[in-house]
């Protein structure tokens, strides 16, 4: 009162796996800052590694404890059912993602060297490493767990440029195709950049309507002001194509090929499960919390939206030959048949949260075989590193069985082949589209399913029905880490396909009580 | 006992069991002795059948994935049964018959014979799911096995073949799954379970946009014309193993689809779309005949043969008469048989003389008795000859089906005549005549490949002259399905003598 300010509270104990992250990556810093060279590598991958299976402990001791029905720090982060169930599938996924970038003929000795020139010679004899790949990442994944649980359009929009900037330094440290990787942390930057200036300008916006950047005020909001339906409707538009760009979906997906091919694989990996999950979090807080009142607006244009991104992914992938851009495609095509489960709500609590369970198991599903995939695509080689023209693929099959063998399964889930996880995912979104009246939506889904499973069997008959050219790619000796990445999905995709009930019923549970409010 | 489970595990077992085997032979007698442990472990089972007892028996039913109410239950009624001893009878045969398929495209033999038991499983599976969702699960998972025969182990087509059937499929077996989802939705039961599901669809506009869901996916898979597209080329280039489980065994899956699910889920729409599928069916009982006749590939025009059947066998489903519906159940085994000895058989021709195409051979006859002389009886069984086990289907089907659609059963018998045309043109331009030059050092079937063919030719000729045993476990499943419909066998329209006269 006497021109004192009252010290927020903060939950700490609930905040502890964001924290723990956060941290890591500071002390991260730290060792880059004062660690000698040879010592960085392994003090960095500890300490992820640790800290990344810290954060999934607390984040499951927390789920254990009770859910709590309150949003946290003052109202600004939500650390609901929904939140740790996403928090618990991006922290797996992310940990996984380590173990790929250990082998780290992938990043660049020194990115600052120009591409061909004599630093670059140099570097490489040195053996130069990049060590700050480490704590980048970790700062990513921090804004990854902060950006679904974000409460508050502020606490979000930090949560994006934490989560988006150092992806986009990640994406341009290739060790390989130096140019196409700078190409792509360019374009993915500006790119990025438009888009998060449209969600802010659609907070502004909104804060304008409703007065204030609270999700659940700006709800209350929606049937109580009157008479600024431009700011709203705007806001909620610029708001939506700022989180449409993050999950990809048309027409905002261009960035999504030139940035999965060029960006070192395990980014890639980290990008096409993590990201996407981390991003459909927010999409649907932002579109069930803060715009839930808005829902016959925003609804026919999802609709719309849904459509185009599952045509264009599925339509555009047939043309490619690069294996990275046409999963690429394929995680656009997928980024549609998420947004029927965005769609999928209902009239009663129950609709809801079938309709969030299936979006969440989906998620978890599809993440476990997009890293798997990506894994693969980083221990098939050519002389100039990974082979990326499916061309090279020819004949993999009969070189290498096992492996072949595996990213068919892979690609079999992508296109949601009964007894693979991706068939569990699918079904558990198209039920509850049709069970909440978007049957139109889903014939069109199978539709493109059908286009889409054209694709990855192409894959698998280049692989499998072809023979082998006498150049082929060699197929690298795994490293322990990357196995175990390639197995670990493999399992997972395995054992969500044939037993998927525990985790339907997490999700289940976790989506229980839908989000706080 | 868990029956059906353990014919299932056996298969699976004894699939993983091959990839572990490191000597191909090995694998292969492997593989021979476990699926004639399934052979005979079926064989038991259909024992203790009691044809007059409950409708699905050996029943297992247990909680797969309750969040969506889907369960794993399997059992199985009387056509059920005969369709898993089809399967489980042609799989050793199969086996015999491949023995040389997987080492001439050089590629893992092993991995061939896994697949034909995981196959095997499937194919168990298939016929015997009481889940209408576990029953989508094997329709869909099957294709997988034989995608990859076709493709790995094919002609040199194989993999634009492998390509064609598995999207065909998948579009087919896509769109049931809408229909599943939304059947499963507007019942509103939380379950999945076929005994539960049955009549809980009255209104007619939903049963008919259901209808098609599954009807769709069931007459691609079956195929009906004009769904049919893919099998002439898939059977084509298909080793001829594969060929027979696909002809034999996986095509029946969409007739049996039909009579199980089209008709008894959705009775109402089944009898609006009746005049529909017969006709359908009439047209690729003709054309797959004409068009067989003028086939110069062997393998394509058995496969378009295949066509001109399975319209018998659909029109027998839809007529919905006992004696058509016993008849189409029966023909589906006898098809089985028929076709898959023609397949075999023109198989090893093949593979003798490394050509499919008929204008290269000629008076076979005379250097391979043995060879020809079982070509004309599998032959004469898929026209239809009586005495052979295929006649007596073809004319249930035929007499069933003219008790309620007279025009379509007598322009359906022009088709036995054509059949009669497609056959004994193909057998004079390939076994008779002055022997061809290439033909001349043909060696007859040896042991093994007269071990594949004996037992088809028995079968033939047992079910030919007495029926009996197949028909009555097949009626009272039947007459059961129709009663589920509600339909009655028409009166016999025989004119009453006048009293008085």
């Amino acid at each position: 009162m006497n021109g004192t300010i009252e010290a927020p509270t903060i939950e700490y104990a609930l905040l502890a796996p964001l924290l723990v992250v956060f941290g890591a990556a500071i002390v991260g810093v730290l060792v880059e800052a004062f660690a000698p060279r040879y010592l960085r590598s392994a003090i960095h991958l500890p300490l992820t590694l640790l800290s990344l299976a810290g954060a999934f402990a607390l984040a499951v001791w927390q789920a254990v404890k009770g859910v709590p029905t309150k949003p946290a720090a003052m109202g600004a982060v939500a650390v609901d059912g929904p939140a740790l169930f996403i928090w618990g599938t991006i922290l797996i996924l992310a940990f996984v993602s380590v173990l790929l970038i250990k082998d780290e003929e992938h990043f660049v000795g020194s990115a600052a060297a120009v591409p061909g020139s004599a630093e670059e010679e140099q570097s490489l004899v040195e053996r130069a490493a990049h060590t700050e790949v480490y704590p980048l990442l970790l700062f990513a994944v921090g804004g990854m767990l902060l950006f679904p649980a974000a409460n508050d359009l502020l606490v979000a929009f930090v949560a994006l440029e934490v989560m988006s900037l150092p992806l986009y330094l990640l994406c341009g440290l290739a060790r390989r195709r130096r140019l196409l990787s700078q190409e792509a942390a360019v374009k993915y930057f500006l790119l990025g950049a438009f888009s998060s200036a449209f969600f802010l300008y659609g907070t502004a916006l909104l804060y304008g309507f409703a007065g204030s950047v609270d999700l659940v005020k700006i709800n209350q909001a929606l049937g109580a002001v009157g008479g600024q339906d431009t700011l709203l409707y705007i806001g909620a538009a610029m708001l939506g194509v700022g989180l449409l760009f993050k999950i990809g979906a048309a027409p905002f997906q261009a960035w999504k090929p030139d940035v999965y091919q060029g960006s070192p694989t395990p980014i890639t990996a980290l990008m096409a499960s993590g990201t996407l999950v981390a991003a459909f979090g927010a999409l649907l807080r932002v579109f069930w919390v803060g715009l839930g009142g808005l829902d016959w607006d925003w609804r026919p244009v999802l609709y719309g939206v849904a459509i185009l991104t599952m045509v264009v992914g599925a339509v555009l992938a047939i043309t490619q030959t690069d294996i990275k851009r046409m999963l690429a495609y394929s995680s656009i095509a997928h980024g549609g048949f998420l947004l029927i489960g965005v769609i999928a709500t209902g009239h009663t609590q129950a609709e809801n949260t079938s309709a969030l369970s299936g979006l969440l198991f989906y998620l978890v599903a599809y993440g476990f075989t997009t890293v798997g995939a990506f894994a693969v695509v980083t221990m098939v080689r050519d002389a100039g590193g990974e082979a990326w023209h499916l061309s090279r693929w020819a004949g993999l099959g009969k070189r290498s069985p096992l492996l072949a063998g595996v990213f068919a399964f892979f690609l079999l889930a992508f296109a949601g082949i009964p007894l693979t996880s991706g068939f569990f995912g699918k079904y558990a979104v198209f039920q509850a589209a049709v069970a909440n009246g978007a049957t139109p939506l889903v014939i069109i889904g199978v539709v493109a399913s059908a286009v889409a499973a054209f694709f990855y069997v192409r894959v698998i008959v280049l692989m499998f029905f072809s023979d082998p050219a006498a150049d082929g790619p060699s197929v690298v000796l795994p490293s322990r880490g990357t196995a175990a990445v390639v197995g670990v999905a493999a399992l997972a995709t395995v054992v969500l396909g044939v037993y998927p009930q525990p985790v339907l019923d997490l999700a289940h549970t976790a989506a229980q009580s839908l989000f706080v409010r | 006992m868990p029956w059906l489970s353990t014919l299932m595990g056996v298969s699976v077992l004894g699939a993983l069991g091959v990839t572990l085997v490191r000597n191909d032979k090995l694998a292969k007698q492997f593989t021979l002795v476990v699926s004639l442990i399934v052979l005979a472990l079926t064989v038991a089972m259909a024992v203790q059948f009691s044809p007059n007892g409950d409708k699905f028996q050996f029943a297992e039913t247990y909680d797969w994935i309750p969040a969506f109410g889907v369960h794993y239950g399997v059992a199985v009624d009387g056509i059920a049964l005969v369709l898993i001893l089809l399967s489980v009878i042609l799989v050793p045969i199969v086996v015999l018959a491949s023995w040389h398929d997987a080492e001439a495209g050089k590629r893992s033999v092993r991995t061939y014979f896994s697949l034909l038991l995981v196959l095997e499983a499937m194919m168990i599976g298939v016929f015997a799911a009481t889940d209408v969702f576990l029953f989508y699960v094997f329709f869909e998972a099957m294709l997988i096995p034989m995608y990859f025969m076709i493709g790995s182990y094919g002609g040199a087509q194989r993999s634009y073949a492998a390509v064609k059937f598995l999207l065909y499929s998948l579009f087919g077996g896509l769109l049931m799954l809408v229909a599943v989802i939304a059947l499963y939705s507007i019942a509103g039961k939380g379950t999945f379970m076929f005994s539960d599901l049955v009549g809980t669809i009255q209104d007619v506009t939903t049963q008919k946009w259901l209808f098609l869901g599954f009807f769709i996916a069931f007459a691609i898979k079956a195929p009906l014309w004009p769904f049919h597209t893919w099998l002439p080329d898939a059977a084509a280039q298909a080793p001829a193993g594969a060929a027979v489980l696909l002809v034999g065994v996986l095509d029946k899956v969409g007739t049996y689809g039909m009579l199980r699910f089209c008709l008894e889920l959705f009775p109402d729409a089944a009898k609006f779309f009746t005049p529909l599928v017969i006709t359908l069916s009439v047209i690729g009982i003709v054309y797959g005949a004409i068009v067989a006749i003028g086939q110069t590939d062997m393998k394509r025009l058995i496969a378009y043969t295949s066509v001109s059947h399975f319209g018998f066998i659909a029109m027998g489903v839809f007529a919905m008469t006992t004696s058509a519906g016993a008849g189409a159940t029966l023909y589906m085994v006898n098809h089985g048989f028929s076709t898959g000895a023609l397949f075999l058989i023109a198989g090893f021709l093949i593979y003798r003389r490394g050509s499919q195409f008929i204008a290269d051979y000629g008076g076979v006859q005379k250097v391979a008795p043995i060879l020809a002389g079982t070509f004309l009886v599998a032959g004469l069984s898929s026209l239809s000859l009586p005495g052979l086990s295929t006649f007596v289907s073809e004319f249930m089907v035929l007499t069933g089906t003219y008790q309620r659609y007279v025009v379509p059963a007598v322009i359906a018998t022009v088709g036995v005549i054509l059949a009669a045309i497609y056959i004994l043109w193909m057998y004079q331009r390939t076994m008779n005549g002055p022997t061809a030059e290439s033909v001349k050092s043909l060696p007859d079937l040896n042991a093994r490949e007269k071990w594949v063919v004996a037992p088809l030719v028995a079968l033939l000729l047992v079910f030919g002259f007495y029926p009996k045993p197949l028909l009555d476990v097949i009626n009272p499943a039947v007459k059961d399905t129709l009663s589920s419909v509600s339909v009655t066998d028409p009166q016999p329209a025989v004119p009453v003598a006048q009293e008085g006269q």
